[in-house]
């Protein structure tokens, strides 16, 4: 009976050791500490500022640096402020000759404009062991050789830090490193359009790399960059080519956060790159946090920057922000949480069941969740599920500011045809393939109605759109009973017959219409999608081909102009109207320039229009060239406008202070965890079930006790037995 | 013996050579030297120039195999294949696409890929092993019989169903072991715990079938029958005897996958959320990031053939009949 007392203690040991909140993967240590759990999906590629530039990268990133403007938290539509500037910069002009303009001076005329941002005094880095002194003030970490970097895996293994004051240089040295030929920075072919002598210095850098052993310091400071110079200690000034007002959005985005030439010489040394010791592992930054730990395949880690400057959270939002408690905290300085501790989560069912048992504070909605967390109800709006209810967790919902669209290659003879009565026929053929694929069916089948059908390139909340009967695209829409409603399928098929293809075939030789999608294998790929898409040609009697090929051939065919249909989407960049009218302008054409207009749509009135409205300031002038432009494409339809998508984030009842930016990402310094009632949640959540384990002791003991009997019975048994 | 071993590890060099040269075709095949740089650089705004430069720092802008522009020796050697393969040969893996080193990454993650596979390898080995002379023990009896339908009840179910139903009972309905994260240290083992159990689980079913006919071959031979006449009990019989004897077949199957449990696995590593080599080498497929691709085959092929080696040389141990010449 060994065995026996042996199991029962086992039992009795197992079922002792369990407490409540047996499934924490948290350390007990950290209960009760005001830290944020999150999730991320997808490591970031780069932290490194002059590299950053995708979302998964700015939840981490805009943390920890600091460029001088940023977007106000809580006020719609997204409104700059300054961050670490005194103020949200005023462009100066100036002509050829270099005779000041007035703010309203003709852009043909304005040769240069001139940014003057000053930093407010006083603001400090992060401690760093690239600001660590001895005694004479001379870096402590600088001219290591490989020997003394042995012993050090991280960054907190040097034993000593520092921090200085950010001052004007350090934003030059960041605007220098756009150009810096091996940090490949995604915008310096545009900024170096822009920026007067970026473009120079790109060479300029180039050739000295090559001249100098790989991996040696290229010290910035040694070269000039004629359109950025230091005025004082604190003040910077950016020369730009003629006038472009988007620029200030730049200016909130962390291409342009300060980068010290000390950490960048800190970081070049010999051995350095092998132990993953750069800025694109360690960022250093002036912002609220600093990443403390950076294992990208498991958890990151920030923790407030001691050193993080005095703000304090807004006193003022948009209407609503009051009674949804988005100002109960208004005047408290930032940031409000300790540390915000990411972990990897690859697959959403581990990361929604964590999310359901309090150990994350907030998450998205997975297709697999979708039914569980939301309901729609008779009117068709979205609501929380009885079960997220009893929770206490909280929805929000935002539109994104981007848009997702089926373009035509207007280099395609069937359906871009330029020349006279066949120009016409592709324009109809456009039109009516516009109004028969219905989008709103689309979102509610594969979006689970996350999503705002589009009448333009332009998401709400974005400078030009316009609700109502006055935004609505007229081409695909009637206004009805005070709503948009579809045209009639009858009304695409006469737009197909008069286009010469009635019923769906040739007028003249009678052949079949067929036409080509080509997409990526996921997305409009999948065989529900293309089971979709062809009963929507089918409506008007059109063949439809899906081509799905892999990411790199898709891109591929478009450059090359190899394609008919295709579907292809837009984050913005920053709030302007610009940044979605230029996928259309002529000079960004695909196939001719290179640009992001792969629809290779070329009007010459739309580009004189686009010309005038980017370079113009928002008002009812600017209101009325984005209507006519927008009248321009839905009559011409180069896309069929697809859907804005609708973000739902769930959190949880602990969580304050979240609202939805889509645009600006360092919103983790405003945010509030109600730690207690976090706590008392997941206890109340986490009570283990210990019956199954005596269950399965017991099972267990059934099958090996009379196994156990009948081997002793064969063994004491004689052969005869 | 050594010479033996010297000719296997010569046998290698090409076959090294070989796996590499494939990959190299494969890996180029889907993705051209511009996909990887647009990959990358992002596709927002990238320009032709930066692709260009990219490709140039890299070194992806030589030929791939041939360079009929180079002289001598620099036809072979000034290419993408030679400047990417050599270094390996010496165990320099140099860096990913996005400038991280890969021999240190690889160091990093070997840790908890070998937390989850040793412990399953070897308390999987030890249940197999057991349940299987269990069933041998007890041949043609009820037991031998629901034994044998639990085996095939359990091979014949996926192992995503596993981790998801594990999960969802252990992790969700009971609340017993988190679902997925990891720690390193002593905490481990509450991460550790469900991945492994769901690990030898999983395994039971086809290996204790396999394990249960080879045992089943032998428990009616003589040397057996002896072994009883003289009294042994069953137990020294079972583990003395029958498994020794039973040993090169199990010893075909199990010692090849020694070298390979550092390889760690995909499935499990990616949804235990363990920070593995299986999730580097799917992250590096989905990144198109070739230098690590190029890596983690290489040390796969290397250690396949290090299993190898060792399969040959256990057979030596527990059968000494067995020379090498």
């Amino acid at each position: 009976m060994t065995i026996v007392r042996l199991a029962c203690l086992s039992l009795f040991i197992l079922l002792a050791s369990c407490s409540s909140e047996q499934n924490d993967p948290y350390p007990a240590s950290e209960r009760g500490k005001n830290i944020l759990y999150a999730a991320f999906t997808e490591r970031p590629k780069h932290l490194d500022p002059a590299q950053s530039y995708t979302e998964d990268e700015y939840t981490f990133t805009e943390q920890i640096y600091e460029p001088p403007l940023q977007y106000h938290y809580l006020k719609r539509p997204y409104t700059l402020i300054a961050a670490t500037a005194d103020t949200v910069p005023v462009p100066r002009y100036f002509d050829a000759k270099g005779k000041a303009l007035t703010a309203d001076a003709p852009t043909e005329d304005i040769a240069r404009s001139v940014y003057e941002i000053r930093i407010r005094p006083g603001i400090r880095y992060q401690p760093h062991p690239a600001f660590a002194v001895d005694d004479a003030g001379k870096p402590l970490y600088i001219d290591n050789d490989r020997g003394k970097l042995r012993g050090i895996a991280t960054i907190a293994d040097f034993a000593h830090s520092g921090s200085r004051e950010l001052v004007a240089d350090d934003y030059i040295y960041e605007i220098k490193r756009l150009a810096h030929p091996r940090l490949h920075s995604p915008i310096f072919g545009m900024m170096a359009g822009r920026i007067v002598g970026l473009k120079e210095l790109g060479a300029a850098l180039q050739r000295a790399a090559q001249d100098q052993p790989e991996e040696t310091w290229l010290d910035l400071d040694r070269f000039a960059l004629e359109g950025v110079t230091r005025v004082d200690r604190y003040t910077l000034r950016i020369t730009l080519a003629g006038k472009y007002p988007q620029f200030v959005y730049w200016l909130a985005m962390p291409f342009f956060a300060p980068v010290p030439r000390e950490v960048d010489r800190f970081y070049s040394q010999p051995g350095m790159a092998e132990k993953n010791l750069t800025l694109d592992w360690y960022p250093v930054g002036t912002g609220p946090y600093m990443l403390t730990e950076n294992n990208p395949n498991s958890r990151m880690v920030l923790a407030r920057n001691p050193n993080f400057h005095a703000e304090t959270y807004p006193c003022e939002g948009e209407a609503g922000d009051r009674a949804a408690g988005l100002l109960a905290d208004c005047g408290k300085a930032l940031p409000l949480i300790d540390r915000a501790i990411f972990s990897r989560e690859k697959e959403s069912i581990p990361y929604w069941n964590k999310f359901l048992q309090g150990y994350y504070d907030a998450s998205g909605i997975s297709s697999d969740s979708f039914d569980q967390a939301v309901r729609l109800n008779v009117s068709g709006d979205v609501q929380l599920s009885e079960e997220m209810r009893e929770r206490g967790i909280r929805l929000l919902t935002s539109v994104r500011p981007s848009t997702y669209y089926m373009g035509f290659n207007m280099l395609d003879p069937v359906v871009g045809s330029r020349d006279g009565v066949g120009e016409q026929r592709s324009v109809k053929l456009r039109q009516a393939l516009s109004i028969a694929i219905d989008q709103e069916e689309f979102i509610s089948i594969f979006m689970n109605g996350r999503g705002v059908a589009a009448m333009s390139p332009l998401p709400p909340g974005i400078f030009g759109y316009r609700q109502g009967e006055a935004g609505i695209d007229p081409v695909v829409y009637d206004w009805v009973d005070g709503k948009a409603k579809r045209k009639p399928v009858e009304a695409a098929r006469k737009l197909l017959a008069e286009a010469g293809w009635p019923d769906g075939r040739d007028a003249k030789t009678g052949a079949p219409l067929v036409l080509n999608l080509d997409t990526t294998s996921g997305g409009m790929g999948d065989k529900s999608h293309v089971d979709w898409l062809t009963r929507q040609f089918g409506k008007l009697d059109i063949q439809l081909v899906v081509r799905a090929t892999d990411f790199n051939r898709f891109q591929e065919k478009l450059r090359k102009g190899a394609v008919q249909l295709y579907f292809l989407g837009w984050n913005a960049d920053y709030p302007d109207p610009e940044n979605f009218f230029f996928l259309l302008a002529g000079a960004e054409s695909k196939v001719a320039h290179g640009g992001e207009n792969t629809s290779n749509y070329a009007s010459p009135e739309f580009d004189r229009l686009f010309a005038e409205m980017k370079d113009m300031d928002s008002g009812q002038q600017r209101l009325a060239i984005i209507s006519r432009m927008n009248r321009l494409l839905q009559q011409d339809a180069p896309w069929i406008f697809g859907f804005h998508p609708t973000s739902y984030t769930l959190g949880h009842a602990w969580l304050h202070n979240r609202k939805p930016t889509d645009v600006g990402n360092n919103s983790l310094k405003y945010q509030r965890i109600d730690v207690a009632l976090r706590e008392a949640q997941r206890r109340a959540w986490n009570e283990p079930v210990l019956w199954p384990l005596a269950v399965g002791v017991l099972v267990l003991l059934s099958v090996v006790l009379p196994a156990f009997v009948s081997y002793r019975r064969r063994e004491r048994g004689t052969a005869r037995s | 013996m050594l010479a033996y071993l010297v000719r296997r590890l010569l046998y290698a060099i090409p076959i090294l050579i070989g796996v590499n040269l494939i990959t190299f075709a494969l890996f180029f095949i889907v993705n051209t030297p511009d996909d990887m740089a647009r990959m990358q650089l992002g596709v927002k705004r990238v320009t032709a120039e930066a692709i260009a430069k990219w490709k140039v720092e890299r070194g992806y802008d030589k030929p791939l195999f041939i360079n009929a522009q180079a002289a001598g020796a620099g036809v072979l050697t000034d290419t993408i294949f030679f400047a990417k393969s050599a270094r390996m040969f010496v165990g320099d893996f140099g860096r990913a696409e996005d400038g991280r080193d890969i021999a240190r990454e690889i160091r990093t993650r070997m840790g908890p890929s070998l937390a989850i596979a040793l412990p399953t390898f070897i308390l999987g080995l030890m249940v197999t092993i057991s349940f299987a002379l269990l069933l041998a023990f007890f041949r043609a009896s009820p037991l031998d019989f629901w034994g044998v339908v639990l085996c095939v009840a359990l091979m014949s179910i996926s192992g995503l169903f596993y981790i998801i139903g594990g999960q969802f009972l252990i992790s969700k309905l009971w609340r017993l072991v988190p679902i997925s994260g990891y720690s390193g240290g002593l905490d481990a083992w509450k991460f550790l715990i469900l991945p492994v159990l769901i690990g030898i689980v999983s395994g039971i079913g086809s290996s204790a079938r396999w394990y249960r006919t080879i045992f089943l071959e032998e428990i009616n031979k003589d040397y057996v029958r002896t072994a009883r006449a003289k009294g042994l009990s069953e137990l020294a019989v079972l583990f003395g005897h029958v498994l020794r004897n039973a040993m090169i077949p199990i010893l075909t199957g199990v010692v090849v996958v020694i070298p390979l449990l550092f390889m760690g696995s995909l499935l499990t590593e990616s949804f235990f959320g363990i920070p593995g080599l299986g999730s580097y080498t799917i992250d590096a497929i989905n990144a198109q990031d070739f230098a690590v691709v190029r890596a983690m085959v290489f040390i796969g092929s290397v250690l396949y053939i290090v299993g190898l080696m060792l399969t040959d040389i256990s057979y030596t141990f527990v059968d000494p009949r067995i020379r090498f010449e």
